[in-house]
């Protein structure tokens, strides 16, 4: 089980926290112009490396902040851990 | 006859010779001591047969000390107190105990599938793969039901376990796991540098392998040692000692389980029967000792065959004669240990063979280069057959008498929980050992368990990982002089070794002989994971603590390439076998969550109220009536609301306060309608899309001010809305300046419906113009209601007109019984959400049956709410094909044309009466029984369904043989004007 360091409230178990998927996927600006195949990909073709991983998490039973993680998937290892901004 | 009869007559230090106890084996009274194990006690009352194996049935005595244990598997208890697939030798015997040997019927010493045993040969590796085939059908109804029973570990007991299992969570600097001389050394130099220290042993006392066979530390014995280091720890507040405690898990970032069997413990009176921890630690320091390796002969599986240390260890600590001639056997020097420690308790020591040519003792009978070939005697140890250790041709070798061999083949490190934390492993091929490389996380291994068998070299290594340790995380004062012994001879022994052919088991819980290792190699089994699913070796309970090494050698020899190519399977927590309750404990029954109560709960209770969990909230299904069956209460409530008045608790919906600049552009793109045109003192049903297009929450939205709105969401998914919020303010728009708040703990709410309620809260809050014009569909007013500030809209789920009235959750409470007395002569009904379900089915409003996360808005019947296009979430998906597509499921009504038929959960919806197996067109999503209609109602998800209206399909359960005729009809039953709206 992941022990993740929260930049306001310490390191604090993965129970406290929500998995949010890839960070940094830049929504299309204007969905409207934006083909299918750019919208789809924005939806659904995401990253699922082995190894280093940019990912959400939601400290639901902490301060609710969404943040960025740095994870290996493969090791558990993490790296930086900051608050999520575009 | 002596009742006990191979107890020397002194001696043994764990045991209490002033505490008799009485327990049953397998229906047989016998007696043992405080202190003792079920093992310990067996062996002292002379019953050598304790369990039949796996496949074979064959007799199986005690082999190990601990929980290596391969063969002496029982089961303790009857019915609900049964605790199968245990080990003997980690069983403390208590008055009272009963014990059964498993896999044997009638009893293990006379078993009826022992005859198996006589056709060995019918069972090779492989054996069910090959045999249990084809055809599949046969697998149901013969080969699983035979497997099972063959396989027969103990019967899983068929009631509940009452017992009371516990967790504790816990932060350490340092986890020490072992308590044997290196774990001792390593928690007391970690304590004493000032690192808070969790120390965790297996056994009932701190020792480790100086419960088997006495040390020395400094000028003093070990075990003294052992009691006035431990005696130290235990005075330190920050020290946490655990006896009964096995290190069963490594997870990720140094969460580490220890299951603590605390209900053994003597004078705990309400201890739970385990303690499972969870403990979080800076550092790990890794103790776990050696478990001894067998040797491989024909028979080495016989009752009286033994691990060496296991036999000096009965004799060590419990006194107790595991046979009265042995043969010590085995390729290190720990062998003449043994054969002294059995001496001095009464056994006379036939021979001690050395398969090595040296380690020659006068004062033993020692046999230099010798080996055992074969055991003699069928149910137990009645001999063995010695030869030169060389094979020598020619050698016809010499038969011995004895009841005990004792063997040793060296020792594997328990490099399990090194392992577990993804360290990686290396093969010292020079000592035969499989030994811990490079850590993965904060650990280090010391002691036996990294290889280091001399009692100097343990404590060295020992105080230097807790050193290290507490270092590592912060703690460096001065720990003083680490302790030494003049133990200093590591009793190295050559790699692993066998004789002769015969029947040589390596695993002897699931009985694989040395001839299935060879054969899967033979039938072209090249991974070690492979041969371990195709033999089974090392899966049984004892996870191949003892069998490992002498199949990953033998695979290695069969395939012809070094060990170290060969390589392990993977080391999977836990350890040894955690209890199924123990890992539950606290995830079942009342009290695995927390409980949310509305501010009117106690009200509801009172009333006798059964209540349905609705997230972490609990909700009143229905007020109980005198005389009335649930079915007839609940119509009741439905008829007298809709021609009365009703009253419904709705504080368990999700509330969010927002607030700010851009509150209202905010919510223009939160939800797929159009917020920002709402009209303060307005509100508006609005639907939250997920990013992909479905229907991800829905509710009302309110403005009470230029900036601030006040929203509701369903109760099933608030947390999950206000998360999306919170997402989408946090890292989609930041720039936004909005402020959401969650309230739902804030306000409490109760909606009045019903044509009479206009005057009821006329009644209640007087100064509150009521009329159309001035309080119309959809309106927010702030006033005083019953007394209380409040909120009251006006709005609509039953159908009816209604109000909400919101107050502060404090005076939730007060409003409900207020609104209750006001209403007493109006006859206000109080209604439970199997009424509040019943109406909305009625008036065709969804829930999440409905919008189960794969509809979209059109697919709902609601496409208009979001047809105009936007950059709002969800939107763009709407105009993907997928989501357009002909042939969607769409929401109808289905109207069952038998008025008395009632409508099963779990129907689908199908075109024809035949039953056949078809493709359903849909299924039924909700359903109820209408009061107001008087017949069946449904609503469903079928395919095309509004291009359907009007005709009949079958409402069908083939798992009850069910088949009912509907007509598909609009999902709007009741009332499709909505005039009703307006009272
Ligand atoms: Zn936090």
């Amino acid at each position: 089980m992941l022990l993740i360091p929260c930049p306001f409230c310490g390191a604090r178990d993965e129970t406290e926290f929500a998995y949010g998927g890839e960070a940094g996927i830049e929504r299309p600006a204007d969905p409207e112009a934006a083909t299918d195949e750019a919208w789809t990909d924005y939806l659904c073709f995401h990253d699922n490396p082995k190894g280093p991983h940019r990912e959400l998490w939601f400290h639901r039973d902490g301060c609710r902040r969404w943040l960025e993680v740095e994870r290996d998937t493969y090791t558990h290892e993490l790296g930086a851990v900051r608050l999520s901004r575009p | 006859m002596r009742r006990q009869p191979f107890r020397a007559a002194e001696g043994g230090h764990l045991i209490d010779r002033s505490e008799p106890l009485r327990f049953d084996f397998d229906g047989h009274r016998h007696e043992g001591y405080r202190g003792d194990s079920l093992a310990s006690s067996l062996l002292a009352a002379g019953v050598r047969i304790v369990a039949r194996s796996f496949k074979y049935h064959r007799p199986r005595g005690v082999w190990g000390f601990g929980p290596e244990e391969p063969n002496a598997m029982v089961t303790t208890g009857v019915r609900e107190e049964a605790r199968p697939n245990l080990k003997a030798t980690e069983v403390p015997l208590s008055e009272g105990l009963e014990a059964f040997g498993q896999n044997a019927w009638p009893s293990v010493s006379w078993d009826l599938g022992g005859a198996v045993g006589l056709a060995g040969g019918l069972m090779p590796a492989g054996f069910y793969y090959k045999t249990f085939m084809a055809p599949a059908r046969w697998w149901y109804s013969l080969y699983e039901p035979l497997i099972r029973r063959m396989a027969g570990f103990g019967p899983a007991p068929r009631t509940p376990d009452d017992a009371f299992y516990a967790k504790r969570r816990i932060h350490a600097d340092v986890l020490v796991a072992g308590g044997g001389p290196a774990g001792v050394a390593a928690a007391l130099a970690a304590a004493r540098a000032g690192a808070r220290v969790v120390l965790a042993d297996e056994n009932t006392r701190f020792g480790g392998d100086l419960l088997r066979a006495p040390g020395e530390v400094g000028d003093s014995d070990g075990l003294a040692w052992i009691d006035t280091a431990t005696a130290e720890l235990e005075a330190m507040s920050h020290v946490h000692l655990l006896n009964r405690a096995t290190v069963a898990g490594y997870y990720d970032h140094n969460l580490l389980t220890v299951a603590e069997r605390a209900g053994e413990e003597e004078g705990a009176p309400g201890a739970p029967a385990m303690r499972l921890w969870f403990v979080r630690a800076r550092e790990v320091v890794i103790a776990a000792g050696a478990h001894e390796r067998p040797l491989l002969f024909d028979g080495n599986d016989r009752p009286g065959v033994m691990s060496a240390s296991a036999a000096g260890g009965y004799a060590h600590a419990y006194g107790v004669l595991a046979g009265r001639q042995a043969v010590v056997a085995g390729n290190n020097d720990s062998i003449y240990r043994v054969a002294r420690l059995l001496r001095s308790v009464g056994v006379s020591i036939a021979a001690v063979a050395d398969t090595r040519s040296g380690g020659d003792v006068r004062d033993l009978p020692c046999r230099a280069g010798e080996a055992v070939e074969r055991v003699l005697g069928s149910r137990r140890v009645r001999g063995v057959l010695l030869r030169r250790a060389d094979g020598r041709a020619g050698d016809k070798g010499e038969r011995i008498t004895c009841d005990l061999v004792a063997v040793s083949g060296g020792w594997s490190p328990a490099v399990h929980l090194h392992a577990q934390a993804r360290g990686s492993l290396r093969y010292d091929e020079e000592r035969g050992l499989i030994l811990p490389d490079r850590a993965g996380g904060a650990n280090r291994s010391a002691g036996a368990g990294a290889g280091r068998f001399d009692l100097d070299g343990c404590l060295e290594e020992g105080w230097a990982a807790g050193i290290a340790a507490a270092a590592s995380s912060g703690h460096e004062r001065a720990a003083g002089e680490p302790p030494r012994s003049p133990d200093r001879n590591a009793g190295e022994a050559p790699v692993f070794w066998q004789t002769g052919g015969g029947k040589r088991f390596v695993d002897l819980q699931y009985d694989v002989t040395a001839a299935d290792v060879d054969l899967a190699a033979r039938e072209g089994y090249r991974s070690v994971e492979h041969v371990k699913r195709y033999t089974a070796l090392g899966m049984g309970t004892d996870q191949g603590k003892t069998s490992g090494m002498a199949g990953l050698v033998l695979l290695s020899e069969a395939l012809g390439r070094p060990v170290a190519q060969t390589g392990t399977t993977t080391f999977r927590p836990p350890y040894t076998p955690v209890p199924m309750a123990a890992m539950a404990s606290g995830l079942l029954g009342e009290g695995r969550d927390a409980l949310r109560r509305t501010a009117a709960d106690d009200w509801h209770e009172a009333r006798g109220a059964p209540f349905t969990a609705a997230g972490l909230w609990r909700r009143p299904r229905y007020y109980p009536r005198e005389g009335m069956d649930e079915a007839e209460t609940i119509d009741a409530e439905v008829r007298e609301t809709r021609a009365g008045a009703g009253i419904v608790d709705v504080g368990t919906l999700g509330k969010v306060d927002i607030q700010g600049r851009d509150a209202a552009a905010f919510l223009d793109l939160v939800y797929a309608n159009r917020m920002s045109s709402l009209k303060t003192g307005r509100g508006r049903y609005g639907l939250m899309l997920r990013e992909d297009g479905r229907v991800f929450d829905d509710g009302v939205v309110m403005r009470l001010g230029e900036n601030h709105f006040y929203l509701t969401t369903t109760t099933a998914h608030q947390h999950e809305a206000m998360q999306h919020i919170e997402l989408l303010l946090q890292t989609v728009w930041p720039e936004l300046e909005v402020y959401a708040t969650d309230v739902t703990e804030h306000w409490f709410a109760a909606a009045l419906a019903g044509p009479g309620s206009r005057a009821l809260l006329e009644r209640a809050a007087p100064e509150l113009d009521l009329s159309d014009d001035a309080f119309p569909m959809m309106a927010v007013r702030a006033a005083t209601v019953a007394g209380l500030s409040a909120l009251v809209f006006r709005m609509s789920f039953s159908g009816e007109l209604s109000y909400e009235v919101a107050v502060p959750a404090d005076h939730g409470l007060a409003l409900w019984t207020r609104l209750l007395t006001e209403g007493r002569e109006d006859g206000l009904t109080p209604y439970g959400t199997e009424a509040m379900g019943t109406m909305r089915i009625e008036k065709g409003h969804v829930t999440h049956a409905e919008a189960d996360g794969r509809t979209t808005p059109d697919d709902l019947g609601l496409g208009r709410m979001a047809s105009a296009g936007g950059p709002a979430i969800g939107k763009r998906s709407l105009e993907l094909p997928a989501l357009r597509r002909n042939g969607r499921q769409q929401l109808v009504g289905l109207s069952v044309i038998d008025p008395e038929a009632r409508i099963p959960p779990g129907c689908q919806v199908v075109e024809s009466d035949d039953m056949r197996p078809a493709p359903p067109l849909g299924h039924v999503t909700s359903f109820c029984y209408s009061p107001t209609l008087g017949r069946a109602l449904a609503l469903a998800l079928v395919e095309n369904g509004r291009a359907r209206t009007g005709q009949t399909v079958y409402i069908a359960s083939p798992v009850i043989d069910l088949s009912m005729a509907a007509e598909i009809v609009s999902p709007v039953f009741y009332d499709p004007e909505g005039t009703r709206l307006n009272g």
